[in-house]
């Protein structure tokens, strides 16, 4: 009876055993292992010939341009991606909740939610093609409607901008979508009852639909901060960092270096991690303190 | 009458503008597939025609030809339907114990399954590179497929779907003495499908989609998915050929768009309540 309730207290630890194992091996213990590295010159044909050098990589880093150029080029992605993302996410929610049009509504939400579930490799390479400087439609619109054409992801002043706006165009449905959960759960007598006190459009949206739906718009900050510092995929394919290093960025700093320099991409990486554990809990600080919550 | 018209005018610029908004997102799509089909000079035309003289299908044919695209496809099939199949076997016994069970270190053990959520593939890779190396793993497709087995995110959102699930179902279920295996089968995953649904389609999208992962994890062409093969088409067939690189760029889109086309609402549904919970 004793030894039946041993396998029975086992029996939970046995279910999630296989689950436990693959996150220790796959994502636990590479962490500890990405540290260690960070600390090594690494020689990826010759093991033995790898070497502790200490604090030497993060030496290193610290006084590379080119660090302090990429980590700069992600603050500026990450911070015009996400203001304009949520702005327009925004928009377009209250735009689609309009009551008048509902079928058109919901072609336009199918519409602008298209571009989230297909391959970044495929949208980058349709707006590749948008923002050629000679043959993109692009400019050609442009000079159709008198403005001058732009050089898109081939000059460094622009670059960063055209990366920006394919990044905003692929994601925005989504935000935008999630936004539009959050509406409808606001539960209509709080708008009847402005409406009897007769509050103007603005102030209801400031003081009652602002106000009940911050706990989603706080999630999309936090999500959207934390996937736009691991900005990659379309910086690889559009730009591979250039020109001029104008769109180079951490992931893509690390992932230059991960072959010729591993132990230095190693430390880009625990300082990439840092940065975005510290975001995460300085918002779910400021999450417990300032976020309506039902 | 003033106001009717004011209101008709008024619809009709809100009809307008979400118009032109539509367009913005479905636009480059359709230039993608129109692209595909021009020739050569045609895509090089001043001004840009929407178009093709002639539709040119010889483009797919010539796309497919210019690199191993048989094996690319195989191997994104493979490597997509091998986790999500493994996530589901791992996922569902790991979320009915987190659900249903009271055990010691349960709480640590969560956490860490949450904290597993939180760190980026984007610095793991390298360790996770040099030990399915050191595992002689690296010519195979399992480093694309191993590293994703377990799905934090699934066991979350599972999980919490499996605490709706009243435990006097599941006690009344072990009376008729059915096995802990009969009860999450029979009874766990039937109340939990559209949960189930979610994850899988996310898994679906992610995973054929994924660019960077398959990018650092192969060395060799063997073993590369489409994404990478789609993505390489510009070395192959030379920077300016659009209409050979949208070709296969239609390809890729296909699976994913013919999915959306078909099942939109359960997509967009799965993506909602993701984003929410």
């Amino acid at each position: 009876m004793n030894r039946r309730k041993f396998w029975l207290s086992l029996r939970p630890y046995m279910m999630i055993l296989p689950a436990m194992l693959a996150i220790l091996c796959f994502v636990i213990y590479p962490v500890f292992y990405l540290l260690k590295l960070s600390f090594y010159k690494y020689n990826l044909l010759n093991h033995a010939k790898s070497k502790f050098v200490g604090g030497d990589n993060y030496k290193q880093l610290f006084a590379k341009d080119e660090f302090y150029i990429a980590l700069t080029n992600t603050v500026v992605y990450t911070v015009v991606t996400v203001l304009l993302t949520m702005l327009f996410a925004t928009l377009l929610a209250l735009w689609v909740n309009q009551k008048k049009g509902k079928k058109f509504n919901a072609l336009l939400q199918a519409g602008i939610f298209t571009p989230h579930i297909i391959s970044i490799v495929s949208i980058a390479l349709v707006w590749m093609l948008l923002m050629d400087p000679n043959h993109g439609i692009l400019n050609f619109l442009l000079k159709s409607v008198g403005l001058p054409p732009s050089k898109w992801l081939q000059s460094s002043s622009t670059s960063m901008m055209s990366v920006i706006l394919v990044s905003i165009w692929h994601s925005v449905g989504y935000y935008a979508l999630i936004v539009l959960a959050a509406l409808r759960s606001v539960p209509t007598p709080i708008y009847e009852a402005a409406e009897l006190d007769n509050a103007g459009k603005f102030t209801t949206f400031y003081r009652i639909t602002l106000p009940m739906i911050s706990p989603q718009l706080f999630f999309i900050l936090i999500i959207m901060t934390i996937g736009s510092f691991k900005v990659f995929d379309t910086v690889r394919i559009m730009t591979g960092g250039g020109p001029n290093n104008s769109t180079s960025t951490l992931v893509y700093h690390i992932y230059e270096y991960r072959s010729n320099n591993l132990g230095y991409a190693s430390a880009t990486g625990i300082v990439l991690m840092l940065i975005i554990a510290v975001l995460t809990f300085v918002y779910f600080r400021m999450l417990s303190k300032k976020v309506h919550y039902q | 009458m003033m106001q009717s018209k004011w209101s008709l005018i008024q619809s009709g610029i809100n009809y307008l503008l979400k118009g032109i908004v539509l367009l913005i997102f479905i636009f480059p799509f359709l230039w993608m597939i129109m692209t595909a089909l021009k020739t050569f000079p045609e895509t090089m035309v001043y001004p840009p025609k929407l178009l093709p003289s002639m539709p040119q299908w010889s483009n797919f044919v010539t796309a497919m030809q210019s690199g191993p695209f048989f094996t690319y496809t195989k191997n994104s099939i493979i490597i997509t339907f091998s986790i999500i199949i493994l996530q589901m076997l791992i996922m569902i016994p790991a979320a009915y114990a987190f659900a249903k069970y009271r055990f010691k270190g349960q709480n640590i053990l969560f956490a860490l399954v949450l904290l597993a959520f939180m760190i980026p593939g984007q610095v793991t890779f390298i360790p996770v590179y040099l030990m399915l190396a050191d595992w002689g793993m690296i010519n195979t497709l399992l480093p694309q497929i191993l590293p994703f087995v377990a799905n934090a995110f699934g066991i979350f959102l599972l999980r919490q779907y499996f605490m709706q699930v009243p435990t006097e179902i599941i006690e009344s279920a072990r009376m008729d003495n059915a096995s802990e295996f009969m009860i999450m089968y029979k009874i766990m995953v039937p109340m939990s499908l559209p949960a189930l649904a979610t994850v899988g389609l996310f898994s679906f999208v992610s995973h054929w989609n994924d660019y960077f992962w398959p990018l650092v994890m192969t060395d060799s062409t063997s073993v590369r998915p489409l994404t990478i093969g789609i993505a390489m088409l510009r070395e192959t067939e030379g920077i300016s050929n659009w209409n050979i690189i949208m070709a296969g760029n239609v390809v890729l889109v296909m699976p994913i768009l013919l999915a959306y086309l078909f099942s939109s609402k359960q997509i967009v549904k799965a993506f909602v309540y993701s984003g929410i919970k």
